[in-house]
């Protein structure tokens, strides 16, 4: 560090008289330099997108089409709104956040208990659970396919005990479901660590007092560690819900939103509108639908949680 | 960053009261390696299933199943199933694509995403805050919303032979993602740390702003700039709808998309299980090397709400 500073004064020798009044002009214009890639390639790439998906909505915009997109007011609105198949992915996404929020923010919680301990070896349990975050989610979709089929895995170890397993994927009562399990089993890791470092801010004079007191583990579980988790807590609810709301690879790659559209998701519908049938217009109506919903729930959270904190 | 280690915090092991016999406390200890080895069996299997499967022929695949052989190289072992990949697609050509389009675009993120923080971070000028607060509103906005405007807008946007549209390009599949309101988040945060009497010291000296930021601040960031390679390599590497919509030559597709092939007729769970390892064996290996990095960096992109 010290050896950079020190070579600094060869790069630009004769900056020092000319420095002045203009000091303030310069340094503007040094900052514009530096900054203008970056703000050039967002305004290119996300915020003309972001508006683009708002005024499109109210288009008739094709993916590949000669001519220019023509407004047509509410019309995809009132499309959406009788659109079964909306409605229905709706539905799935809904069903699949119900369950997947508190199961997989709980088994989180258990996992980052269980390496929050002072335990030889509790770092490989560690690494281990986290596998799962690191491998592409198209490797894991295709991998638990494998294991769902009538002949896979999991039927070969339910014939163990004598039971015929139904074909997960294939009926539209257990498909979501199987969605739902191994989506979990991917990305429980991820929470077990928010939770972990979340854990660690709990100073350890608390849990001493607590064992003085002659508190057991779960005395000590609900009044040391839930207190403390309180803004761990909101982060989770908030993140888990957000992403469950995304849920789309698993989709493409697994189902195709099938069997009879049971696994159909509100960006798996987007995607099939906008890609597959091309119809651009159409699919930011479905996007902006989706983004006033996923903005309206994180909201209502925030507003919740955030109004406990304060009666406690 | 470092909040996810554990060692010199015994939050949990103060648990044991004193005065429990030696055996008790032995029990104890079984029962924690119990739980702890089953559900660390429950994320292993699945991956060391795909391993072995990898290495079968499809019938011993799920012959295999009913029991444990499914997780032991047993029985008929061969590497069959990988030649076959090779044989089937070009699996190098892919590789090549997925590697070059990760470097470039963490590479290129690096450097574009820390210039506008050490900007934003360290020096005054005009509409500061007023770019900082746009920049991280972005954040939002979840991808997949606009994805599709933003594959009807690359298909507009004109390209550098004159023809209009990106579509099928490398450039598609790299420059979208090199701006990053997260990256550059996560550096304004790290700058924000380091002393700003440095950059004084500097001008004193005569050091103009790019020597700043390139000679003094960026060479104290390393932990800031190997989280956001991190950050930035995983979803480019992991990349899948996005060019399974821009791209449509088999030249130019990255080894996500490769998958699709094998899902075509005549599936051999073999090769596709084969054709999986090649493509997550090699991140787990990195992941497993440098397991710290990883996984701070992961839990740092838990800042964000």
């Amino acid at each position: 560090m010290s050896t950079s500073v020190a070579t600094v004064p060869a790069v630009e020798p004769d900056a020092l008289p000319r420095r002045g009044g203009s000091d303030a002009r310069k340094q503007t214009r040094a900052a514009a330099w530096l900054i203008a890639p970056a703000v050039a390639l967002l305004v290119l790439f996300i915020i003309i997108p972001i508006g683009l998906m708002f005024t499109l909505a109210f288009t008739d915009a094709k993916l590949v089409s000669p001519r220019p997109p023509r407004l047509v007011g509410f019309d995809n609105f009132s499309r959406l709104f009788t659109d079964p198949l909306f409605w229905r992915s709706l539905q799935n996404t809904a069903v699949f956040a119900i369950v997947v929020v508190p199961v997989q923010a709980g088994l989180a919680l258990v996992l980052a208990l269980l390496v929050n301990v002072k335990l030889k070896g509790v770092n490989l349990f560690r690494t281990v659970y986290f596998m799962p975050v690191v491998t592409s989610i198209v490797v894991i979709s295709v991998l638990w396919q494998l294991m769902y089929l009538p002949d896979g895995l999991f039927n070969s170890l339910l014939a163990q005990f004598g039971i015929i397993g139904p074909d997960w994927l294939g009926d539209p009562t257990t498909a979501l479901f199987s969605i739902i399990a191994l989506s979990i089993w991917q990305a429980v890791g991820f929470h077990m660590i928010i939770w972990l470092s979340g854990l660690q801010t709990i100073p350890v004079e608390q849990y001493e007092a607590a064992a003085v007191d002659g508190a057991n583990a779960w005395q000590r579980f609900v009044h040391v560690t839930w207190p403390g988790l309180r803004q761990t807590r909101t982060f989770i609810l908030v993140t888990i819900t957000i992403a469950a709301m995304g849920l789309f690879t698993q989709i493409q790659v697994i189902t195709q939103g099938g069997p009879l559209d049971s696994t159909s998701t509100l960006v798996f519908h987007a995607f099939r509108t906008g890609y597959a049938q091309q119809q651009t217009g159409y699919a930011s109506t479905i996007s902006t639908a989706y983004f006033l919903i996923v903005l309206a729930i994180s909201l209502l959270q925030r507003y919740f949680t955030r109004d406990k904190e304060v009666t406690r | 960053m470092t909040t996810t280690r554990t060692p010199g915090k015994p939050t949990q092991t103060a648990a044991l009261p004193e005065g429990r016999s030696k055996q008790r406390s032995g029990w104890r200890l079984v029962g924690a390696y119990a739980g702890r080895s089953l559900a660390l069996l429950a994320f292993a299997l699945p991956l060391l299933f795909m391993l072995m499967s990898s290495l079968k022929p499809d019938t011993q695949i799920f012959r295999d199943m009913r029991g444990v052989e499914a997780f032991l190289p047993v029985g008929d072992i061969s590497l069959d199933n990988y030649l076959a990949v090779f044989e089937r697609v070009p699996f190098w050509t892919f590789l090549t694509n997925s590697v070059l389009i990760s470097v470039a675009t963490v590479v290129l993120g690096v450097v574009v995403n820390s210039m506008a923080a050490f900007a934003l971070s360290r020096m005054v000028f005009p509409g500061r805050k007023v770019i900082l607060g746009v920049i991280i509103a972005t954040l939002i906005v979840p991808f997949e919303t606009f994805a599709l405007p933003l594959l009807w807008w690359i298909n507009k946007l004109p390209y550098y032979d004159g023809t209009t549209g990106w579509l099928d390009t490398y450039e598609a599949q790299i420059i979208p993602f090199i701006a990053n309101a997260f990256s550059i988040f996560l550096f304004y945060q790290y700058f924000d740390s380091i002393p700003k009497e440095l950059d004084e010291a500097a001008i004193v000296d005569g050091a103009g702003w790019f020597t700043i930021y390139a000679k003094i601040v960026m060479p104290l960031s390393g932990p800031a700039i190997a989280t956001v390679a991190i950050l930035t390599f995983l979803p480019a590497w992991n990349q899948y709808l996005w060019p399974l919509m821009v791209v449509q030559s088999e030249e130019l597709r990255p080894v996500m998309v490769g998958i699709d092939y094998f899902k075509q007729l005549n599936t051999s769970w073999g090769q596709i299980m084969a054709y999986a390892s090649l493509i997550t064996v090699p991140i787990l290996a990195l992941y497993v090397a440098f397991q710290r990095s990883f996984i701070s960096s992961i839990a740092s992109s838990g800042v964000k709400g």
